[in-house]
């Protein structure tokens, strides 16, 4: 196989990829930053990393879990960018809770079930809010994007047990939230 | 809901999601799943810079640098001006100081020899009184 040949399969691969990965990509960074414009730029510049690296990417894991886990850096190292840089960016763009929690299908049958839905989910929304770094990523993961704890183990860089005991934490503080709302 | 793998969820029995936990997640995930959804196919404006804009922007940008720079140079220029003109009046007034230190100097030494001559004279003029009666021939035979 020529260079030439070769680079063009890789930029193929890489190309499905981007069209395969992308949607779950942006809406784990859409949930854990309830901002729509820095979850597309932040996923734009995973996609940008992964493109770097992509030859050496040698598939030891799924080509899912080593973008999620590109994601996850990307979204640590804004926030402590931004809580060093406080100064410079004091507002966020962040949508409400209450908002956030409106995209609700409606599959509730009454006008009633709708609205404890909508006010539970708003309530899980609160207290993903509350979780630490770890257990809110952890919880969107397992939640949202359904990963298994292996491959949520592998995306974050922590063994099975701490993912575990993250999952189990930040569902007691669901549940707590959940509490008198049942 | 039905999780892919719901023996993983539970590390222990406590762990157990009960129904309404179990609807009110699902529901939770598939809101995420939906406002992704929108906002992944909301249409989004090109912001295109025009040109024109551009180029004047670059423009202004310029030539702000280019006054930054010049005010800077001008600054500089007239402080360093500013120091030699300090340093020279400096030089000067130690000059002056120099001359009217030497000035003193040479007044003072010529007021001392002339008080030394002085000194000298008056003592030349005066006759110890031993020989008051000689000096005083001396002065008879003057006025003969």
């Amino acid at each position: 196989m020529t260079m030439a040949t070769a680079q063009d399969v890789a930029a193929h691969e890489f190309s499905a990829v981007v069209t395969a990965h992308r949607p779950q990509i942006f809406r784990f960074l859409l949930a854990s930053t309830r901002d729509v414009d820095l979850a597309e730029t932040l996923t734009q510049e995973c996609f940008l990393k992964a493109h770097r690296h992509w030859a050496g990417f040698r598939g030891e894991s799924t080509a899912m879990t080593w973008l999620m886990r590109i994601a996850i850096n990307l979204q640590k190292d804004h926030w402590r960018n931004r809580r060093m840089q406080f100064w410079r960016h004091a507002h966020t763009n962040s949508v409400d809770i209450d908002e956030a929690g409106e995209w609700l299908p409606s599959n509730e049958s009454s006008a009633e079930q709708k609205v404890l839905a909508h006010e539970r989910v708003t309530q899980v929304w609160k207290a993903v809010e509350n979780l630490s770094e770890r257990q809110r990523t952890v919880f969107l993961l397992r939640f949202v994007e359904e990963l298994e704890l292996s491959e949520i183990a592998r995306a974050t860089g922590l063994n099975e047990g701490t993912v575990k005991a993250h999952l189990s934490r930040a569902l007691a503080k669901v549940r707590s939230e959940l509490g008198g709302k049942r | 809901m039905t999780f892919r793998n719901q023996s993983e969820l539970r590390p222990s029995e406590d762990e157990l999601l009960d129904p309404a936990l179990q609807a009110t997640l699902a529901n939770f995930r598939l809101s995420v799943h939906a406002w992704a959804d929108a906002a992944a196919a909301r249409p989004r404006p090109l912001r295109a810079v025009s040109p024109h804009r551009s180029r004047l922007w670059r423009l202004a940008a310029g030539c702000a640098l280019g006054c930054v720079l010049l005010a800077g140079s001008v600054s500089t220029g007239l402080y360093q001006h500013h120091q030699k003109e300090i340093g020279i009046a400096q030089a000067r007034e130690a000059e002056h100081q120099r001359q009217l230190a030497a000035a003193r100097a040479t007044q003072q030494a010529r007021d001392e020899e002339d008080l030394l001559a002085k000194v000298d004279s008056d003592i030349a003029r005066q006759t110890p009184s031993a020989m008051e009666p000689l000096a005083r021939l001396m002065s008879d035979d003057e006025t003969r």
